[in-house]
């Protein structure tokens, strides 16, 4: 059994230690959030945090994970990126949204005031096809705002 | 006289199929259009509630079963609001009314004493005690719809034209909402080993080998050359499906030239069907004639999701969950392919990735439901990779188009000629085309059938092919190439933007030939109002002046184009600087739809076909190769980044009282030639030939 932490829960799971993360996400643990994209690293729609960085779900083995804290987009529920997301209607088919709302929290987490070069910076290893890119760049600055509006 | 019902309604008659009236105050409606990230659903949710008098969150919409949804044919070519937006229009009018008049003799008053608040029934200004949930029954809805109701005015409308939210957002920003998510009892997943061409044919298939270097517990299905792996694990079925190339062995695999995936080699193809549209030739007596020829590459719909699907076979019946734009016609070709009763097939939509045209979506659903025939009892969800898609998904054809324009003394066009090769632009199995996986079956191959939407239906490689502006005679010759080396289908727009990149490319050249500004040329010899409208709209919004000189590596251009000719209007100016490579600055467009039931999805419908065409326009190509295709991943077929999107600013023509016009594939066409125009502002010299890459600037380059 492997152990490691998501979304502040504590898991065991029974796969083995060589099984890619995002398989164990979805199959195991019922986690839809990380999606299948492209298996190599290249669009970013399987991104979780790892110990609060992202990181690429589905090339990393679960055994690497053992002791750590995973992040999936289903953490961020009530978070105020999904509202401002929702505000700026910064979708059209979605599917590469809940990676992308996991770099913008790594960076608002370390980053509270991006500019709008530090969301692009942040967001560069995520495709989005339909061309929603501009609506999510504000919204990612939206939140930003709501978020220092809250600390103020 | 009515006017014709709209097809939608003509094929659907019953208005049962439509709408039903749920106990727990919401209304239940059922269309045949589907969610392909455009929207749509919303908006035809408007439409209804609207009609209705309920307010918008009483709505649940259905789309696409073929058990409890109308059939609407495929979600394509911009249609949905103007087909299956006014067929729920005239549908929730009908109901509404006939629901009304049964009220009005009950209750002994005139239907026009009576008005409808979020469903309740008012006579005046004092409740009835009615409402669609206690008043209206199964009987008002068992009719044919006469289409003789009338909608309301759009001076009335309070759900109508104003900005919602997308219904199907939320889920899909808490991690669900996409077939690929979806959990059934029994479900097995399942990867395919790919036939390497459709003429490939398998000779040997090592499974013992295979078994020794991808273990796990997998069933192996073999039907003919068509070989899927299939077990609870997904993870041991991607393993022996990835090993499974190195384990096989074909003769006839796919391979070609690098030539054969060039425009260019379509161009004089024998056995091309042609096909004549516009003025018949006439010698033009202009003294000048320009010529030019522009070309656009085949290129990938590249959704940014690998095509999923699941299938049950239960006790005969094939059950089907898939994210293809057409439940019906799919149903119809599954049926075809597997020689099973249509009776006996369910096909449900679920949601997928934006599609932008026929992906691998129908495919997938076909490899699931010969899977699920062989295993029956259990849900078999097939996944492709993304390699897969990439390799094996229909392409948008290849075009080439040669433009030959008479010329008059004062600069205008006298005698406008294109002449067009391309392969098929829709290739979907109703339309002749054929299934993946069918080629890998046992019997002889399907046949596939040339084919090319016709004039009526907006064209294929005709489409947006014959200008808007005056011009005496104008006239298009298509040549249908029918020995493509890839299968092709649909994609935005069909061949609007190579089209309207070659047009208004041409249109640019012959204004620097006269001496003219692009913007005052195109007026010049633009009459229709609309047309000339959103040009002179985005020209005032992108603060258009003089162009400058030209080579500077700054470069700013404009296009216009109406999509269809039928459609809705766009017109879009672009400003970029180029040194080794394009850098999008800014990017304008203004669009005239007529009624937009949703301002804020129609703008975004926009934003997002600007961004389409501009990653097209600068960096697409499928690259073919001696091993087949070349561009297997997003390292070989990049599109555009973060990075690298411009500046966007849409403006939508506030013209509530005209009938929608489609405007999901507007600013597609008209993006690719500004930017076009704006390249060869910017370099002084112009690239006719898509993408406009790296490579070919520089070539451009060297050649100035």
């Amino acid at each position: 059994m492997i152990a490691f932490e998501v979304n502040g829960q504590a898991v065991q799971v029974s796969a083995a230690a060589d099984v890619p993360l995002l398989d164990v996400l979805r199959n195991e643990l019922g986690l839809k959030g990380p999606r299948y994209g492209c298996g190599l690293e290249q669009c970013g729609t399987c991104m979780v945090l790892l110990d609060g960085e992202p990181a690429y779900a589905c090339s990393r083995e679960v055994g690497s994970v053992a002791g750590r804290r995973v992040s999936t987009v289903e953490s961020l529920r009530d978070h105020v990126l999904v509202r401002a997301f929702l505000e700026e209607q910064a979708g059209q088919c979605g599917y590469c949204l809940s990676g992308i709302l996991i770099s913008a929290k790594a960076l608002l987490d370390r980053n509270p005031t991006p500019s709008r070069a530090d969301i692009v910076a942040a967001l560069d290893k995520h495709l989005c096809r339909c061309g929603t890119h501009h609506r999510i760049l504000r919204a990612v600055a939206r939140a930003a705002e709501m978020l220092a509006g809250a600390a103020a | 006289m009515n006017a014709p019902l709209p097809l939608s309604v003509t094929n659907n008659r019953r208005l049962d199929r439509w709408v039903r009236f749920d106990p727990d105050r919401r209304v239940h409606l059922a269309v045949g259009k589907v969610e392909i990230g455009q929207g749509v659903l919303t908006a035809l949710s408007q439409i209804a509630a609207e009609e209705l008098d309920v307010g918008l969150d009483r709505i649940s919409i259905l789309a696409g079963d073929t058990e409890a949804a109308p059939d609407e044919g495929s979600t394509s070519s911009s249609q949905s609001i103007e087909m299956s937006g006014a067929s729920v229009r005239l549908i929730m009018a009908e109901v509404r009314a006939r629901v009304l008049d049964r009220l009005a003799r009950r209750l002994n008053c005139s239907p026009g004493d009576l008005r409808v608040e979020d469903g309740e029934f008012l006579r005046g200004d004092a409740r009835t005690g009615f409402d669609y949930w206690n008043f209206a029954n199964a009987e008002d809805l068992a009719h044919e719809a006469e289409g003789n109701a009338t909608p309301k005015p759009y001076s009335a409308y309070r759900v109508v034209g104003q900005s919602v939210p997308r219904v199907d957002l939320p889920a899909k920003l808490s991690g669900a909402g996409f077939i690929h998510d979806i959990v059934r009892p029994d479900m097995l997943h399942a990867r395919i080993l790919r036939q390497p061409g459709r003429l490939a044919r398998l000779t040997a298939l090592d499974e013992a080998g295979l078994r020794r270097a991808a273990g796990g517990d997998y069933r192996i299905v073999r039907i003919g050359d068509f070989v899927a792996f299939a077990g609870a694990d997904e993870t041991a079925v991607q393993r022996a499906a990835a090993a499974a190339p190195s384990h096989a062995a074909w003769e006839h695999a796919r391979g070609f030239t690098a030539a054969q995936g060039e425009a260019g080699w379509l161009v004089g193809r024998a056995g091309a069907i042609e096909r004549i549209v516009g003025d018949p030739p006439t010698p033009p007596d202009a003294p000048v004639v320009v010529e030019a020829t522009y070309s656009r590459p085949y290129v990938a719909h590249a959704a940014i999701a690998p095509s999923c699907a699941l299938a049950e076979y239960r006790d005969g019946h094939l059950s089907v969950w898939s994210h293809t734009q057409g439940v019906y016609p799919l149903r119809a070709a599954l049926a075809e392919v597997m020689g099973l009763d249509k009776a006996n097939i369910t096909v449900r939509h679920a949601h997928g990735a934006g599609c932008y045209g026929h992906n691998g979506a129908d495919d997938a659903a076909l490899d699931a439901a010969l899977i699920a025939r062989e295993i029956p009892g259990h849900c078999i969800r097939v996944q492709w990779m993304r390699e897969e898609e990439f390799a094996y998904e229909p392409f948008s054809t290849a075009q080439s188009v040669r433009l030959r324009v008479a010329v008059d003394t004062a600069g205008r066009p006298a005698d406008w000629m294109a002449e067009i090769w391309a392969g098929p632009h829709v290739g979907r199995t109703t339309f002749g085309g054929t299934m993946l996986a069918a080629d890998a079956l046992p019997g002889p191959k399907p046949q596939t059938r040339p084919f090319d939407p016709p004039e009526t239906a907006g064209g294929g490689g005709t489409r947006n092919a014959v200008p808007l502006y005056d011009i005496p005679a104008k006239r298009v010759l298509h040549h249908l190439v029918t020995d493509c080396p890839v299968r092709t289908s649909s994609l935005r727009g069909l061949g609007a933007l190579p089209n309207v990149f070659a047009m208004e490319c041409m249109i640019d050249e012959l204004a620097a030939r006269a001496g003219q500004d692009p913007v005052a040329y195109r007026l010049s010899i633009l009459s229709e109002p609309r047309a000339r409208r959103v040009i002179e709209r985005v020209a005032r919004l992108s603060g258009w002046t003089a162009l400058g000189p030209a080579g500077t590596g700054h470069g700013r251009g404009i296009a216009f184009s109406r999509y269809k000719n039928r459609a809705a209007y766009a017109a879009v100016v672009v400003e970029l600087d180029v040194d080794q490579e394009v850098r999008l600055r800014h990017v304008w467009c203004v669009a005239d739809a007529g009624l937009v039931i949703n301002p804020d999805g129609a703008r975004n419908q926009v934003e997002g076909g600007i961004l389409h065409a501009a990653s097209m326009t600068l960096k697409e190509q499928v690259v073919l190769g001696p091993d087949g295709i070349g561009t297997l991943g997003w390292d070989s077929y990049p599109i555009l980044r973060f990075s690298e999107v411009p500046d966007v600013t849409v403006e939508l023509i506030h013209a509530p009282e005209l009938p929608s016009l489609g405007m999901g594939e507007c600013s597609f066409g008209p993006t690719a030639a500004a930017i076009g125009n704006a390249v060869a502002h910017a370099l002084g010299t112009r690239i006719r030939d898509m993408p406009l890459s790296r490579d070919r600037i520089m070539t451009a380059l060297l050649r100035n």
